[in-house]
């Protein structure tokens, strides 16, 4: 029914409130368009922002790609007023790093995850999971302080030295004297960093495998590890794979507590974990206020670069597995 | 009960028979599968004590050395030279909160509108999925690259250092954060209310911004808060774009202005004064940590009171 029918049949009375109404339908035709373009632009702003950042980052590196090619990837010495551009040593850092925070947070935080999931009384789980969330919100710069003032002391005279004392100080991975700064302390702490966020998202995701299913392996006598492991395991495995992935993402790129402990060694590549090293993010927090040169900045982009394509990579597969998982469980994202 | 829920029990069944079939049974002492379990559930216990603790213990170092630095002089006093005794970090706490305040006012609302386009207009359509996939990937955007950004756009073509640069490197981390909270906290409210708001005549804006929004206030609210937190710690994206000063900003584009040069700003002369050997600057140094620990701790509690009573309205 049209207006004008409408109008017709309210008679004067109906005709005032229709004209009223007239205005406002015209007004929302503009409107809501208008409303729809800008909450559209607003949603795309970051996308743009995304594209801002390569396009950013790709220039201002040209120079260096242009000019040292492949050599950064294969050299050591990082030595700008000699013209040695070698990325080694911090693509190393970065890895070595990476490597101890995954090798320590990962257990740990499935099995914090475990207990929040099966075995703790909800209220108490409550309680343990804030806390460690609340883990995630102290910031970096803490985490380096707290880190330089009271691991290092600690990891100097007593966990350094019990380590080489142990047969582990045999194997070559931990000789060297014992500073307490250094790649494996960084690592360490870098450990406690990453932990909340892979115990929340494994958290998260445990708690999506379907009761029933837990149910069933413990009516059948399973024993919570058995029920865990072989069945929450199996449901839960792509889910668990993304949380580890973001964690990875996170200490690829964590800066300012590894730039405290590192030890900013950039030249020569660490010989065991107790030796100082860099790593890509402590390189450009230590030297990149101080580049003059335009190819000594250029050269330091491109490790940023780098590191962004790394951590992007690690975030897409994070994401691409938490997605298969929450589509396996049915819960929308 | 129900009868998905009496599938979903067949489902289940079938997926624990694969699960047995996968290995060939074999007898297990009951004393050792028990075992193992206390074992695992025991370390399991001891992994969220050392959570627990390792937070406790940072609160307590930071508590215990900080608190010493805390006084009237330190909210009040410019920061002495190298070497000098007394002072305060006043500059750096008012330059924080404008570079801050003035990320927050860049990055929430585009943020907020990009969530309400995804939650409202753009559901599952293609563009909305793959703005949803780019949001996640600038959140792991680690924030030196973020600093980098803000660099190489605002301080090298404009050859001075600048707060504007650290808050627009800050409001960069806090868009994708700001989008996805807001855009869960608005998938929360229920359809009927957009659709009782579109039946008695609302044009879409309104039934958006007048009904859908007004109702997830305490989440937003939440969510804005989490994204103010985010950034209130970082370091990084400072480094090369607000820098620090020992100064008071004193004008707006004058050298020694917000956007005319280096700001002051509590992280990074935090940074500067923990790595200095001068004991008056480490123990300034240590009253900035507090200082920040207490805020974003704060902020972070505020906003889960907060959203716990927003749900308790629902």
């Amino acid at each position: 029914m049209s207006t004008l029918e409408w109008e017709a049949r309210l008679g004067p009375e109906g005709r005032r409130g229709a004209a009223k109404a007239a205005p406002r339908r015209t007004h929302s035709r503009l409107t809501d368009p208008l409303f729809r373009w800008f909450v559209t632009a607003c949603g795309a702003a970051v996308a743009v922002a995304m594209v801002a950042l390569s396009a950013v980052l790709i220039a201002s590196s040209w120079r260096a790609i242009t000019t040292l090619g492949l050599e950064p990837l294969r050299t050591i010495p990082w030595s700008p007023t000699g013209g040695e551009y070698g990325a080694l040593t911090s693509l190393f850092g970065t890895f070595v790093t990476t490597v101890i925070a995954m090798v320590i947070a990962v257990p740990l935080a499935l099995a914090i995850a475990l207990l929040l999931v099966e075995v703790v009384h909800p209220a108490l789980g409550r309680v343990v999971g804030t806390t460690i969330e609340m883990l995630a919100a102290i910031p970096s710069i803490i985490f380096g302080m707290w880190g330089i003032f009271v691991i290092v002391p600690l990891m100097q005279q007593y966990v350094q030295p019990w380590i080489q004392a142990t047969p582990l100080g045999r194997l070559g991975l931990f000789s060297g004297p014992p500073l307490g700064i250094g790649v494996f302390t960084a690592g360490v702490v870098l450990a406690l960093m990453v932990l909340p966020f892979i115990t929340a998202v494994s958290r998260d995701v445990l708690k999506m495998v379907p009761t029933v299913v837990k149910e069933a392996g413990y009516g059948m006598g399973s024993t919570t590890f058995e029920v865990m492991s072989k069945i929450s395991a199996r449901y839960a495995l792509t889910g668990i794979a993304g949380a580890v992935f973001l964690g990875l993402g996170r200490a690829l790129g964590e800066t300012m507590a590894v730039t405290f402990l590192i030890g900013s060694d950039f030249n020569t590549l660490p010989r065991s974990l107790f030796d100082p090293g860099t790593s890509i993010s402590s390189t450009l927090a230590n030297t990149f206020n101080e580049a003059t040169d335009p190819l000594h900045v250029s050269a330091l982009v491109e490790l940023g670069l780098i590191l962004f394509l790394i951590t992007m990579v690690f975030q897409l597969v994070a994401q691409l597995w938490l997605a298969r998982a929450r589509r396996m469980s049915g819960t929308r994202a | 009960m129900s009868a998905p829920a009496r599938n979903d029990t067949a489902g289940a069944a079938r997926d624990v028979g694969a699960a047995i079939a996968a290995k060939p049974m074999r007898a297990r002492s009951v004393a050792r599968r028990r075992l193992v379990d206390r074992l695992v559930t025991g370390s399991a216990w001891a992994a969220a004590s050392l959570g627990v603790f390792i937070m406790g213990w940072i609160v307590v170092t930071v508590v215990v050395r900080g608190a010493g630095a805390i006084n009237w002089a330190f909210f009040t006093e410019l920061p002495p030279g190298p070497g000098g005794e007394g002072g305060g970090l006043a500059n750096c706490i008012v330059g924080t909160l404008v570079i801050t305040g003035v990320a927050a006012a860049m990055g929430i609302p585009v943020g907020f509108f990009g969530a309400v386009y995804l939650a409202e207009f753009g559901r599952t359509g293609r563009v909305a999925t793959a703005i949803r996939t780019i949001t996640n990937v600038v959140l792991g955007v680690p924030s030196i690259i973020a600093g980098m950004f803000a660099f190489a756009i605002l301080v090298r073509p404009l050859q001075h250092y600048s707060g504007f640069a650290g808050s627009f490197a800050l409001a960069f981390i806090m868009l994708p954060v700001m989008t996805r909270t807001a855009e869960d906290v608005l998938n929360l409210v229920p359809n009927d209310l957009r659709e009782a708001a579109l039946a008695i005549g609302a044009p879409r804006w309104r039934a958006t911004l007048g009904v859908v929004v007004r109702s997830a206030r305490g989440g937003l609210i939440t969510g804005t808060i989490l994204a103010v937190v985010r950034v209130s710690g970082e370091t990084a994206p400072l480094l090369f774009t607000a820098l620090s000063s020992p100064y008071w900003m004193d004008s707006l584009f004058g050298s020694g202005g917000f956007f005319g040069g280096p700001t002051a700003n509590l992280t990074k002369t935090v940074y500067d004064y923990a790595t200095s050997p001068y004991g008056n600057w480490q123990n300034l140094a240590w009253g900035g940590a507090l200082l920040i620990i207490v805020a974003v701790l704060g902020m972070n509690v505020l906003a889960r009171l907060l959203f716990q009573r927003g749900k308790e309205w629902h």
